[in-house]
């Protein structure tokens, strides 16, 4: 789950990380406010779930309140498109005008657990404010790493160790070593699965600061941190992605015109990639949930139902333990009896229940080809798609 | 024989009386499963699908003699059901669990280091040795007991591909899924050192996904050790969008290390041969077959 960069560093603040001060503003007269209690000039910066929003002209440095109402009024109601969104972009509802600061140093510090060390890792470069994966793979030797010891927790001398890296003096050194004791306790309480800072930087005066906050939280560990869940902006999130997350189903947008549904996240991409060789273009990835039900896999269908772009929905199914067939086919027979509009339905089903399966689909009046492996159902799928305009 | 189990295994499963302890658990005593014990805190001395109940691993494993743990606890507690397991000393721990928080997982990690457990899962079908000994929740019924090990990121696709070598006459000395999350228990190495010497394996398929780079971890095993059985490949996930999870908590490629590409490549390299589609991994393993006779 993704924060705006304002409530990350409302956590920051919390956790005694130094960062600039600033004010959040939903309207430009909020936002001419804002700027008027922080002195004037200013930077103003749309909150959007996404990074590269400087480029995308998400980011202002004004002069006067004036200047910060009216850079508000430009980025206040539109979709900003960055390298990292989809072609939508996403809402700006908020904007966070903020004090600027003098920065003497760009640095860079962010932290996630690494999967083959199976430990979270801190990583620190003096090389702040660029593209962070250009930096790692052209001169990996700007980067270093600390691994940290789950039972014995971060040490000060490793927090030193990344502070002498990047230059920095004794004073700053213990600054920034405040600094990661305090993200390494956001990990720890709160469930942080990710956490970038750039650019860290170092100040004319000789203070170090967090310039900007990414904060990314484990979905799984929510059950446990409910003050975070409650600052989710559902908003920033994909409508049917959403939809699709309440109902026990993982959806994933794509651009084509083949829906799919499929149990099992393996299957569901082995699906796309069979789709993309068959010539075709999926329109989306969904994988059910062991603990959907049929109501549920109702919704995931009246998704595909509901896409304009979609021309067939092609479903791949291999009942297991847990999940049989014939409670995916009955979800298929709800949404077909709710849903006006209707596609052509290519089906695979087989494993667990299958036959129950079919004495139920033959009740059901959908357009269907029942196809008996997956080549087939892919294939047959792709030639639908391609016959109607 | 399989890897990990045989006929003496004596499984225990902890979370057995709730609804998914109790529904796997009695398919798994009807594919032959050996089940001797369960735990569920506050009701020891109880007695559930005709078993005993414990209310420790510990307590179980002492009345029992249970060498193996099915672990069906909801996430919330699944991390700690894995510690209790680990310090009782139980030698095969397999978790169906899905949802595990990763900091759990870190913590678990560093529980087993120095400790007598191997661990499957969480996030995982579980391991099936056909007409031995089944350990999770896997569809069962077109498994055929032979010579072929499956290790595998992904339950239905398993299920897929158990299918593709049953009907090429494959049968399967062991599948086993390493789990879908980040962060795991035994990995494609361990369970390739283990197929590499079960007499019964004669030839092993990798079933792999984007995110991670455990695939590349075992092509350089493979390159250090030589292909001493024929491994096939599939790894999915060609056409996922950069940086998105992908129903599985560990599909997602942060670096272009992490895509498809590179694993193909990575193992190829190794001497593995590669499944060209989800759909014939059975062909390609019977293939491999046949030029190894010829």
């Amino acid at each position: 789950m993704n924060l705006h960069e304002y409530q990350g560093k409302e956590i920051f603040a919390r956790y005694g990380i130094p960062v600039p001060e600033g004010i959040l503003a939903k309207s430009p007269e909020a936002a001419r406010a804002a700027a008027k209690t922080l002195g004037g000039r200013v930077v103003v910066k749309a909150q959007i779930h996404a990074g590269g929003r400087g480029k995308a002209g998400g980011v202002k440095l004004v002069n006067d309140a004036d200047a910060a109402e009216e850079a508000a009024k430009k980025m206040l109601g539109t979709w900003l498109v960055t390298k990292q969104n989809g072609p939508d972009g996403q809402p700006v509802n908020s904007v966070w005008v903020e004090k600027p600061s003098n920065i003497e140093r760009e640095l860079y510090v962010s932290g996630l657990v690494d999967r083959s060390k199976e430990r979270f890792v801190f990583m620190a470069s003096a090389a702040g404010g660029m593209d962070i994966e250009e930096v790692a793979a052209h001169t990996p030797e700007k980067i270093r790493h600390i691994t940290i010891n789950p039972a014995a927790g971060l040490q000060p001398y490793q927090a030193r160790q990344l502070g002498f890296f990047m230059g920095l003096k004794k004073e700053q050194v213990d600054q920034f070593t405040k600094i990661l004791f305090g993200l390494y306790r956001i990990v720890t309480d709160l469930d942080a699965s990710l956490i970038e800072i750039n650019p860290l930087i170092v100040t004319k005066e000789g203070n170090v600061f967090c310039l900007d906050a990414k904060l990314n939280f484990d979905e799984n560990a929510l059950f446990r941190q409910r003050a975070v869940a409650e600052l989710r902006d559902p908003l920033q999130e994909d409508e049917r992605e959403r939809k699709a997350k309440e109902h026990d189903l993982n959806y994933v947008t794509l651009d084509g015109d083949i829906g799919c549904m499929v149990n099992g996240a393996g299957l569901g991409l082995a699906t796309l990639d069979m789709i993309r060789a068959a010539g075709g273009m999926p329109a989306n990835f969904m994988d059910i949930r062991t603990t959907a039900k049929s109501q549920d896999i109702a919704q995931g269908i009246a998704l595909v139902l509901d896409n304009p772009k979609a021309k067939v929905l092609l479903v791949n199914v291999f009942g297991g333990g847990m999940q049989p067939c014939d409670t995916i086919v009955d979800g298929l027979g709800i949404a077909f009896r709710q849903h006006k509009r209707v596609l052509p339905v290519v089906l695979r089903i087989t494993g667990n229940n299958e036959e129950l399966a079919r004495l139920r689909l033959a009740n059901f009046k959908i357009p269907k080809t029942e196809c008996s492996d997956m080549w087939q159902a892919v294939t047959q799928a792709v030639a639908i798609a391609r016959g109607r305009k | 024989m399989a890897i990990l189990v045989d006929q003496n295994t004596r499984v225990l499963c902890q979370g057995m009386t709730g609804w998914a302890g109790t529904y796997h658990t009695n398919r798994m005593m009807q594919y032959g499963t050996n089940v001797v014990a369960g735990v569920t805190p506050g009701k020891g001395g109880k007695s559930h699908l005709d078993v005993p109940v414990f209310d420790t691993v510990a307590d179980a494993m002492r009345a029992t003699r249970a060498n193996a743990s099915a672990v069906f606890v909801p996430p919330a507690r699944a991390g700690a059901a894995m510690l209790e397991a680990i310090e009782a000393g139980m030698p095969l721990v397999v978790v169906v669990t899905e949802r595990v928080p990763e900091l759990d997982m870190v913590r678990v990690r560093e529980a087993l280091v120095g400790s007598s457990t191997r661990l499957i899962g969480p996030n995982s079908q579980g391991l099936l040795a056909p007409e031995v000994c089944q350990i999770g929740v896997m569809a069962t019924d077109r498994s055929k007991r032979g010579r072929i090990g499956v290790i595998s990121r992904s339950a239905s696709l398993t299920s897929e591909i158990v299918s593709q070598l049953s009907t090429e006459g494959l049968g399967q000395s062991t599948t086993v899924g390493i789990g879908a999350d980040p962060v795991h228990g035994i990995g494609f190495v361990d369970c390739l050192k283990l197929m590499f010497a079960d007499p019964q394996t004669e030839g092993v398929v990798l079933i792999g996904e984007i995110g991670g780079t455990e695939e590349q971890e075992a092509a350089r095993y493979l390159k250090e050790v030589g292909l001493q059985k024929p491994v096939v490949a599939l790894v999915v996930g060609r056409c996922a969008p950069p940086q998105r999870r992908m129903g599985h908590a560990g599909a997602f490629t942060v670096h272009a290390d992490q895509d498809v590409e590179a694993k193909i490549a990575a193992l190829r390299d190794a001497g593995v041969e590669i499944a060209p589609s989800a759909h014939l991994v059975g062909a390609t393993m019977r293939d491999a077959f046949k030029r190894r006779a010829a």
